[in-house]
């Protein structure tokens, strides 16, 4: 195949989309079903569920989570008999779809050379046939973000509606309202990043943090250095984007179990995955935004300090890109951790001080954010 | 009529109303638990952690010394049955859970002993009163163990076999002190102190029975 090709592009498109959905996504994902009760049964002095095994293998239990799809499997999809038969059927997948889809936009590696895969890194990175590892490079990156993470909603609210049930009804119109309220932050405080970087590739935003934190270079240090107060209002925004505790309004499992409380088996398995794929792609996206996503930290100074050495530190492409994906996954692997711990540590929200919390304080904050943030780099970084 | 709206001033520091310091302070609770209990797990050295969890079937806890549990009927010191059928258990049991029928023992000096002892374990409401009915210290609830469950209702009705087989011999005196209490009593009366009077010793009168 001819590096540049539209048939070479589709194929190298096609894994790497295999790629981050069977390889990344969804075993993550799956994972994190059985660490949620793991991890919270650690930071509640309880074991969790460790039982689950194939034969001898055991491994703490992580084979739970194969014990919960065939028990989705196994049990009866039921449709109540006045719902509307085809948005109750559609609702979930309109649910799970965003999740997925927006990790095309998100870089999990260094690129790697196509022309001379086993050669030598070149210096600032640039080679002649670049393979990035991101399924689509687009430059309105972080807005098709936005667009595709919005339509999440939908799947919210015509489950609620489709449902024919009360509870459902209201835990969908909860789950709309909240999500929308919740987006005009995120957006507003992304564009605080946007103006610090310049770009809305994220690929590009990536490339920008080449520094940890560099005092005198603010404008090249990691998101959460540059952009404190943006990085505190996208985990909130992003956390309660995912219905989660301390905003699960939506789903409020003591009062009305919310709008999936009709559905059952592998319909109510796949609102179960979607929620945990959003927190991978949430927390990918941070990662992206806020620590650098695939770059190693203090890599100018490993540089150096490898610097007597012939060649690179890392002599290999591939070798380099294998690394930087590691090390990706590693932060985005932590960042669920985290928002896991934070839904095992808040108590929720009531729905009036959600939108309180929402409108009054988090929305005037992101705002003053991107005004002294648009202050900052107008007058002292430029 | 219009509602009236009751404005409640909730007093609150700035860094309160932000939230943020008490919700550091609460990961940081959480995530202390977290880091000592999942090292001390994947160390294996559970006495480190704060886990109350019991992996049941694997670990168990020890009844305390007085519970009250499955029945057992206790032996003689030449393996036969305490038990003389006197239907004492039967009398006081308040579930009907026990069922004895009775025959002639071929020892001379002993009247009847049970042909039949059954103890339904699913009407048993472990009152213990059987046990403390019993004169000859025959049937006990100490096993420290529990009914077991059972795929048949049969399988909960525990024969003479059965009981038998969890019991050991006991050295209590039949009947209590001895039949001849009285005199012993009286005896010890007389007897000057210093003298072996606990009711635990060996009674003056007959021998017991073995």
């Amino acid at each position: 195949m001819e590096y540049g090709t539209t048939l070479f592009t589709a194929v190298i498109a096609l894994i790497k989309i295999l790629f981050m959905v069977l390889g990344v996504a969804m075993p993550v994902a799956s994972i994190l079903t059985w660490l949620e009760r793991r991890q919270s049964a650690m930071m509640q002095d309880r074991l969790g569920p460790n039982r689950a095994n194939i034969g001898p293998f055991r491994a703490w239990g992580i084979t739970h989570f194969l014990a919960d799809a065939l028990k989705f499997m196994a049990k009866e999809d039921f449709v109540p008999p006045k719902a509307h038969k085809f948005l109750f059927m559609w609702a979930p997948i309109m649910a799970m779809a965003p999740a997925l889809i927006v990790s095309a936009i998100v870089p999990f590696g260094a690129p790697f050379c196509w022309d001379h895969p086993g050669g030598p890194v070149p210096a600032g990175g640039v080679c002649a046939q670049p393979l990035p590892l991101q399924i689509a490079r687009l430059d309105a990156g972080l807005l098709f973000y936005f667009a595709i993470s919005s339509l999440a909603v939908y799947g919210a609210t015509l489950a609620g509606w489709a449902s024919h049930n009360k509870w459902a009804m209201m835990g969908g119109l909860r789950a709309s309202s909240q999500m929308m309220s919740y987006e005009v932050t995120m957006g507003m405080a992304v564009l605080g990043s946007f103006l610090v970087y310049g770009t809305l590739e994220p690929g590009a935003i990536v490339a920008q943090q080449q520094y940890v934190l560099n005092l005198s270079d603010i404008g090249h240090s990691w998101g959460i250095f540059s952009q404190p107060v943006g990085f505190i209002l996208f985990l909130t925004a992003a956390i309660a984007e995912t219905k989660r505790t301390p905003f699960d309004i939506p789903e409020g499992e003591p009062e009305i179990i919310g709008y999936f409380v009709e559905y059952s088996g592998l319909r109510f398995g796949m609102f179960f995955l979607g929620e945990f794929l959003e927190i991978v792609f949430s927390s990918a996206i941070m990662v992206t935004l806020f620590f650098g996503g695939w770059k190693v930290p203090f890599w100018q100074e490993l540089q150096q300090l490898f610097a007597d050495h012939p060649g690179h530190f890392f002599t290999s492409s591939v070798a380099f890109s294998v690394l930087t994906f590691g090390l990706w996954f590693v932060k985005v692997f932590m960042f669920c951790s985290f928002q896991l711990l934070i839904r095992w540590s808040l108590p929720r929200f009531r729905s009036d001080q959600l939108m309180r919390l929402g409108w009054q304080r988090l929305l005037p904050v992101s705002i003053g954010n991107v005004v002294v943030t648009a202050l900052v780099v107008l007058w002292a970084l430029k | 009529m219009a509602v009236g709206v009751k404005v409640v001033n909730r007093p609150g520091s700035f860094s309160q109303q932000m939230y943020l310091p008490a919700i550091a302070e609460g990961l940081g609770v959480t995530f202390r638990h977290f880091v000592k209990n999942f090292f001390g797990n994947i160390t294996g050295n559970r006495k480190n952690t704060d886990i109350a969890t019991l992996q049941y079937p694997e670990e168990k806890k020890k009844y305390p010394a007085r519970h009250r549990g499955l029945h057992r009927l206790m032996l003689r010191e030449d393996g036969q049955t305490r038990c003389v059928a006197c239907m004492m258990c039967p009398t006081v049991c308040p579930a009907h859970c026990i069922t004895i029928v009775a025959e002639e023992a071929p020892d001379g000096r002993i009247e009847k002993r049970p042909k039949i002892f059954e103890i339904d374990e699913l009407r048993c409401v472990v009152c213990g009163l059987c046990a403390e009915a019993c004169p000859c210290d025959a049937i006990r609830m100490d096993t420290l163990d529990h009914a077991k469950p059972t795929t048949r209702r049969v399988d909960a009705i525990l024969d003479k076999e059965e009981l038998l087989s969890r019991g050991l011999p006991s050295h209590a005196t039949q009947g209590g002190v001895g039949a001849f209490w009285r005199e012993k009593v009286k005896g010890e009366a007389q007897t000057p102190a210093g003298a072996d009077v606990s009711p635990s010793g060996p009674p003056k009168g007959p021998t017991p029975l073995a």
